[in-house]
């Protein structure tokens, strides 16, 4: 079963709920793989600490040229969407930092005169926290392109027992790239204008996605009740609400888990794995 | 004129209720909401629209079912994982190929494979975006389509125009807010700025953001400096902040309190320093002023 935490707008607690999670399935004996994709901000590992047993690079293809081979014929540049390799007169040149590694420039050269050579563009950690797997993407500093490191990280995605994958915020492609093929997204939101306002960009998201999804909503009470009213009015299922209080805040800054420190915590993750299950098998 | 760019590394941790208090605040300036996949600024301003224009951002590729003839070609070079057999049939094979518009990359890859022809390639709208008028000044925004892509292009792009407006005006300021994260998005806001102020919370998570920020801002060479907010949630944390910016010649500008009146000024659809002068209200102001002095301290 893979679960999704997901949110339109940032830093409204889907790493506070995917860790917590894993951490409460875990001591039940569930076989838990935790999946850090929003590899621009991974946070997961300060809450899971894990031990991290390999590190690999992740990379994409890029054209390197045979200067020998090549006849200038520019049909690489001509296809180039990114404008990542170009031929002006009597030279090639290439720009590896937009290149999206789509493999054209070699298939369309006559003279088989490009290879392409991996560039790494973030890393994959892999470990181990207690009995929790441990997957982490990281992307590289000044790397544009989180997906193809969100694509290496689900790679190792488990073939049994339940994947959770923290999803970057926001709604784009990074965004989606997470989300596709999920059984279940869960869109963790706030109470105020800015929670609900990107809640409605999330959920038109994964309409489009089409995945069966959910909402929890963290610190009832610090707002307004524009969420729970528009997903009574949207049908959409509330899963979790969880109630404001500085000490989840607190317990968060020092990187601890709430579900060993906050009455009650563990109880509503236990809950949520319930209600998650019943929306997954209906 | 000058540009500050509100920055966090982390999400959530109050940028856009800062850039609305920066803009009931400063003056002589444009607003420019660049967290393009998830804009909130408006919520605040309340914006009237002056105009609006689309945003295509990439070309999509399109399987012709009639014309599919079923080989594979095309899903077997798609490096997106775009393309799967699961199209209408068309009278000569049970299922098509077809290409999942979000996945697309528009590389053109599949079309040059096709020994049928049956890609079809098209520019689709991706977004749109906006000048309008606040309560606080002109304002560019942008509304990316849902699982959009090329969100970089439309940052550019608002920049770009915020820039023009400001010029036509004759306002000497520009105030953007920005994404969270260090990808595409705050790339394309942190390239050829003034300053960008990294907002933080004092969490061992937004520490360790905010220093990815710190080394995305150092490579491109843009300035820096630092405010804390719910500066007062975990003393430790916020002092270890602190002394990481010393070590890194960053300036703390401020330090605004946890406080629930910035829940209390959303509700009510305006910033802090404008329902009231309380402590929260107090730091804001002075974090603007210090900024404001780093910002014309910049080259």
């Amino acid at each position: 079963m893979r679960i999704v935490f997901a949110s339109g707008k940032g830093g409204t607690g889907k790493t506070i709920l995917a860790t917590n999670l894993a951490s409460v399935l875990a001591d039940l004996d569930y076989a838990v793989t935790y999946l850090d994709c929003d590899v621009e901000a991974p946070n997961g590992h300060i809450f899971l600490k894990p031990v991290i047993t390999s590190r690999e690079a992740v990379t994409i293809a890029v054209p390197e040229v045979d200067e020998v081979r090549c006849t200038r014929c520019g049909r690489c540049g001509d296809f180039c969407p990114s404008h990542a390799i170009v031929c002006l007169g009597n030279a090639v040149l290439t720009f590896p930092e937009l290149c999206h590694g789509c493999g054209g420039c070699s298939l369309v050269c006559p003279e088989k005169a490009i290879r392409e050579i991996p560039r790494a563009i973030g890393e994959l950690a892999r470990g181990a926290a207690g009995p929790i797997q441990f997957v982490e993407g990281r992307l590289q500093i000044g790397q544009p392109m989180s997906p193809p490191v969100i694509r290496a990280v689900k790679r190792h995605l488990p073939l049994t027992g339940i994947a959770i994958l923290d999803a970057p915020p926001g709604t784009a492609c990074p965004m989606v790239e997470t989300v596709r093929d999920a059984d279940f997204v869960l869109l963790v939101t706030e109470p105020t204008v800015f929670g609900l306002h990107d809640l409605t960009l999330a959920v038109e998201v994964i309409r489009k996605v089409g995945v069966p999804f959910g909402v929890a909503l963290n610190r009832v009470g610090s707002g307004d009740d524009g969420v729970q009213r528009y997903c009574a009015h949207a049908d959409i299922p509330v899963l979790l609400q969880i109630a404001e209080d500085r000490r989840i805040a607190e317990i968060y800054s020092r990187g601890e888990l709430a579900a060993r420190h906050f009455p009650g915590f563990d109880r509503s993750m236990t809950d949520l794995f319930g209600r998650l299950r019943g929306a997954v098998r209906s | 004129m000058k540009e500050l760019v509100v920055l966090s590394g982390k999400g959530g941790t109050g940028k856009t209720s800062l850039v609305a208090a920066f803009a009931a605040l400063a003056e002589r300036k444009v607003l420019a909401d660049c967290d393009v996949d998830a804009a909130d600024l408006h919520l605040i301003l309340s914006p009237r629209t002056l105009q609006v224009q689309e945003f295509q951002g990439r070309r999509r590729a399109r399987i012709v079912s009639d014309l599919c003839a079923g080989c594979g070609a095309c899903a077997e070079h798609c490096r997106f994982g775009a393309i799967a057999l699961d199209g209408p049939g068309n009278g000569a094979i049970a299922k098509t190929y077809r290409v999942d518009p979000l996945a697309c990359e528009g590389c053109g890859v599949c079309g040059y494979v096709c020994p049928t022809h049956a890609v079809a390639f098209g520019l689709g709208r991706d977004g749109e975006w906006y000048i309008s008028e606040t309560r606080h000044g002109p304002m560019v925004h942008a509304r990316l389509d849902p699982g959009g892509e090329n969100s970089g292009k439309l940052v550019t792009l608002v920049r770009e125009r915020a820039r023009e407006l400001a010029k036509e005006r004759d306002l000497d300021l520009l105030v953007v807010d920005g994404s969270p994260g260090i990808g595409c998005p705050v790339i394309a806001s942190v390239a050829g700025t003034d300053l960008v102020l990294g907002l933080a919370e004092p969490t061992l998570s937004s520490q360790h953001d905010l220093e990815r920020l710190a080394a995305l801002t150092a490579h491109f060479r843009t300035p820096m400096v630092v405010c804390l907010n719910r500066a007062d949630l975990n003393s430790e944390v916020a002092s270890a902040i602190e002394r990481w910016c010393a070590t890194r010649g960053i300036r703390v500008v401020g330090r605004i309190p946890y406080d629930p009146v910035f829940n209390q000024a959303l509700v009510q659809r305006k910033s802090v320093v404008e329902i009231g002068d309380g402590p929260a209200a107090r730091a804001v102001r002075e974090v603007w002023e210090e900024t404001r002095a780093a910002l014309a301290a910049t080259r």
